[in-house]
């Protein structure tokens, strides 16, 4: 059974946490034609902004209601409305999805009835642009839950509720925050293969996969259309990748009776093998030769990389499921999870995470626990601690702002799993030991096997 | 928050300005940044601006009083460069949660996190940021910040810039009248002597003080403070023993630079390090300032020499660019860029500026641009992104200098750019920080990329394929003439 650790210090040092209304708007960016707009101060998304740039290398549509002192005290209403009638009129987008920050919450604005009365007040001028919103204070949660919240207030928003004709090769896909761009793309040709439809939900393989369009678009220039939300409702099957996604799934269902599977992660052998079985259970069909090819090119690199993970001591920092979808695969590989951090205690996959314990936190528990571990694996700001340690650092999650194309990077299915392990042996084989007679002198200080040295729970 | 306003309304009144005094007293009051429009707003709030201006110190512990997002989206996010300490890159910050808001605990969780910090990291000083949510919630950093500083026997600075209280720049100044009114003075340095200057508003950025720093050393000019670039918190508490101070490029620490005039007797002089004739510029003022003080007055001849030589080296150094880069053409979008020595000596190679941005320009600095320019149709207040696009995309510039905001458009337009703000990765300042410069206008420009994603697909170059198709001589027989298009096509697409 894990425990899980709850934060006991005051100061948060390294936040491993990008916050709610960042992850809010992320999967707003998963949408044809959105505008993701925060309602707070402009200091609010112009930090977000920055990240999704330096992460991205993209343009990133994202606004601001720009709150100042007076409207703080007055009430936002005002700034909200005005703003969502500018962004129709200057960028025309399909969607603008409103992500509340800690300041209106704080104040205890209900924008629910402002974005009501909004609409109600401008039906003519709003037409041909949905507009929904995700309650995503910024002193709750983070990438995941206002991911999550997004979707579901999408689906809440925009479906079509009632139950519908199904249509039997159509497939709704919830992908969690944790699938990068090469994932979706790689996800929908595998359900593709097996001659189903699938509509993913948000679709940032569409968005952010870095093109070079042929005039300047403000909004967000591909991903699932809003249409395509609208119509949910009529898929056969709702396929869930991440624990993060139940809460989209159910709202999906509540509204049009769409059943959901669930899948934790789909990185891993088994993992994917038991997507595979649902998609050929879904579809009726056999599994392709390609699709059985890749397995068989997973289980040959199962077989060549396992050398260089056994007995590993890995230190993983990542949000609730990414840190499940990578301990599980470290563990499946025959490393061992010597510290587990994560960013909130709200996720009930936290159970299944095979450490011994989850350290709510941040990178200054990653960096405290880390000690003698073989690698690190968070984003982008470990590189401190992995200096400071001289561990070496895969890079995974968000923000990954030091390095160039993460977001084509491969981590799911047969094919992602099998890159994974190349990218981790290749990290240990380029930070190999040469041996010395002084590190084999059989009259060394010697190390306590791990089961005699004190467990990391008596600090706590 | 009334004395927050207070504040504000002193800040807002800055005799010291131009811009500000040509202001009437009500336009004054409304402060320095337009009022922001919600939904076409860009530019960050005051906590950034005062976090800017602040963090910069390296080896003070800067905690950050506010749920996740002004610390947890922003850390460790600017190129300031440190010679030692790094305690400024970790970030520290109470991270509220719903509980903390709710039940009003912030100011005993700050209380906690200083003694955390003092405990774990035993720094000079700890810097306490307020922002919306603890401004809102009326918890007083200023009481805290006072009762822990008594408790661990430290300096625990209370910094009062929430976002909501306006720009990024009114942060800056905020960050400043922090400085004067907690830092500045209150620790007496044993070593003051007749060449010790202060620079202001210099950030270090890549490191690029360190080209000019040396000179200093050359003319024997000791650098006191130069806040907050590689800045210690003790050369900054002890800055008001400095005898003359330079402040570059930006009205940002107008204040600071002021106050420490009339508090101090410092005098100051706005000054740049960007550009040839500017960087000489500032190195003759400052040893002209050092002199009126009582310095002797031989470091004249010295500076003046120094700069000769200087001077000809780069301009020799520069003159191999020539060749290359003589007849394209610039396109300047920044503010950031004050200093018009930098284009001087882009025109002076044979460079040609097609057009600048003016959009944070004084009436005397647009009045230098058109002389310059000799064509004031090459300024623009501000353009949108589109007409940006298209303007690139038409191929009017051969590359665009900008902060990283207009990045994308350049580069989706398919044209070379070069970012000259804070998030540039080289150096640019002083003499051979112009060559630099220069240097990398070269690399971007003639990067061979350019002529490859500039090109479309050879399939989408329709015309000539028909060309092809119409001149087979067997064109009667369809497949004949596919198969020797094929051939054709092949032909022309595999190796000589």
């Amino acid at each position: 059974m894990v425990r899980i650790l709850r934060n006991t210090k005051s100061a948060a040092v390294n936040p491993l946490k990008s916050s709610q209304p960042l992850g809010a708007a992320f999967a707003f960016l998963g949408v044809d034609g959105a505008m993701p707009l925060f309602h707070g101060t402009q200091g609010c998304t112009s930090f977000a902004l920055v990240l999704f740039v330096r992460h991205f290398k993209e343009a990133i549509p994202l606004q601001t209601t720009a709150m100042d002192e007076v409207n703080t005290i007055l009430g936002g209403a005002d700034h909200l409305e005005e703003a969502i009638l500018n962004l129709k009129i200057r960028t025309k987008p399909k969607l603008i999805g409103v992500c509340t920050t800690a300041l209106v919450e704080t104040r205890g604005e209900d924008c629910a009835s402002d974005i009501a009365n909004v609409k109600l007040k401008h039906v003519e001028e709003l037409a041909g642009t949905e507009v929904v919103l995700a309650n995503t204070p910024d002193f709750d949660g983070a990438i995941e839950e206002g991911w999550a919240k997004a979707v579901a207030a999408m689906i809440d928003g925009i479906t079509r509720s009632g139950a519908r004709t199904r249509q039997p090769k159509k497939i709704a896909i919830l992908p969690g925050c944790n699938l990068t761009v090469a994932d979706v793309e790689h996800l929908r040709d595998m359900v593709e293969s097996f001659g189903l439809k699938p509509i993913i939900l948000p679709d940032v393989s569409g968005s952010l996969d870095g093109t070079v369009p042929d005039r300047w678009v403000t909004t967000t220039y591909g991903g699932t259309s809003v249409e395509e939300i609208r119509e949910l409702g009529t898929a056969a099957q709702c396929i869930v990748i991440g624990e993060h996604m139940r809460h989209p799934a159910k709202t999906l269902h509540g509204l049009t009776g769409v059943p959901y599977v669930v899948l934790q992660s789909l990185t891993g052998l088994k993992a994917v093998d038991r997507f595979v079985s649902v998609l050929s259970a879904v579809s009726g069909a056999a599994v392709p030769t390609r699709v059985r090819r890749r397995r068989a090119q997973l289980q040959d690199a199962l077989l060549d990389g396992h050398f260089h993970f056994g007995g590993k001591k890995i230190a993983i920092a990542a949000e609730p499921d990414q840190l499940y979808q990578l301990a599980t695969f470290f563990a499946g590989m025959g490393s061992k999870i010597a510290a587990a951090v994560t960013t909130t205690d709200m996720s009930k996959i936290l159970e299944k995470v095979p450490a011994e314990w989850v350290q709510i936190g941040d990178l200054g528990d990653l960096e405290a626990l880390a000690e003698g571990a073989d690698l690190l694996v968070t984003h982008s700001h470990g590189r401190q601690a992995s200096q400071r340690l001289g561990i070496p650092l895969m890079r995974v999650g968000f923000p990954i702002f030091d390095r160039l194309g993460s977001q084509h990077k491969l981590t799911i299915l047969y094919e992602g799993t099998r890159d994974l392990i190349f990218e981790v042996a290749n990290i240990f084989q380029a930070n190999q030991h040469a041996p010395t007679p002084e590190a084999l002198d059989p009259f060394r200080k010697r190390e306590m096997p791990d089961e005699l040295r004190s467990s990391p729970l008596t600090r706590h | 928050m009334t004395s927050l306003s207070v504040k504000i309304q002193d800040v807002f009144d800055e005799p010291a300005c131009d811009k500000n005094r040509s202001k009437d007293a009500k336009a004054r009051k409304e402060g320095c940044s337009k009022p922001l429009t919600p939904g076409a707003a860009a530019g960050g709030c005051a906590f950034d601006g005062a976090k800017i201006v602040l963090q910069p110190i390296t080896d003070v512990a800067h905690l950050v009083h506010a749920p996740l997002a002004c610390e947890g989206n922003s850390w460790d996010n600017r190129g300031a460069a440190s010679s030692g300490p790094t305690l400024w890159r970790t970030s520290f910050t109470t991270d509220l949660t719903e509980l903390d808001v709710v039940m009003g605990q912030g100011e005993r969780k700050l209380f906690k996190a200083i003694r955390q910090i003092k405990e774990t990291y035993a720094p000079p000083a700890i810097f306490v940021y307020s922002t919306c949510v603890t401004a809102l919630i009326g918890d007083d950093i200023d009481a805290v910040c006072r009762r822990a500083a008594e408790k661990f026997g430290l300096a625990v600075v209370p910094i009062n810039a929430p976002g909501l209280a306006g720009s990024k720049h009114l942060g800056n100044k905020l960050a400043a009248e922090a400085l004067l009114d907690h830092v500045i003075g209150t620790v007496e340095p044993d070593d003051a002597g007749p060449y010790d200057i202060n620079i202001l508003g210099e950030f270090n950025l890549s490191g690029e003080f360190w080209l000019v720093k040396p000179l200093l050393d050359r003319l024997g000019i000791r650098v006191r403070a130069c806040i907050p670039g590689d800045a210690r918190y003790i050369d900054v508490a002890s800055a008001h023993r400095a005898r003359a101070a330079m402040m570059v490029c930006s009205s940002a620490l107008i204040n600071l630079a002021r106050k420490m005039e009339e508090r101090w007797d410092i005098p100051f002089f706005e000054g740049s390090f960007y550009g040839i004739t500017d960087t000489s510029e500032a190195l003759r003022k400052l040893a002209e300032l050092l002199v009126r003080k009582g310095a002797d007055a031989e470091i004249l001849d010295r500076t003046d020499t120094l700069i000769a030589e200087q001077e000809a080296i780069a301009w020799k150094k520069l003159e191999a660019y020539r060749r290359r880069l003589q007849g394209k053409r610039v396109l300047l979008n920044t503010g950031g860029v004050k200093s018009w020595s930098v284009v001087h000596a882009l025109m002076e190679i044979g460079m040609e500026i097609v057009g600048t941005s003016v959009k944070k320009s004084t009436v005397e600095d647009k009045e230098r641009i058109k002389r310059i320019l000799k064509d004031e149709n090459h300024m623009f207040e501000q353009m949108a992104a589109r007409d940006l696009y298209a303007m690139l995309s038409e191929g009017k510039a051969d590359i665009m200098l900008s902060g990283g905001r207009t990045q994308f458009i350049a580069l989706k337009a398919k044209t070379p750019w070069l970012d000259i703000n804070q998030e540039r990765q080289h150096p640019y300042a002083g003499y051979d920080g112009m060559v630099e410069l220069v240097r990398q206008i070269d690399l971007a420009i003639h990067n061979p990329i350019w002529s490859q994603v500039q090109e479309p697909a050879p399939w989408d170059c329709q015309p000539a394929v028909k060309d092809d198709l119409a001149s087979t001589k067997n064109g009667t027989d369809t497949v004949n003439a596919l198969d020797d298009f094929a051939g054709a096509a092949a032909e022309r697409l595999g190796e000589r």
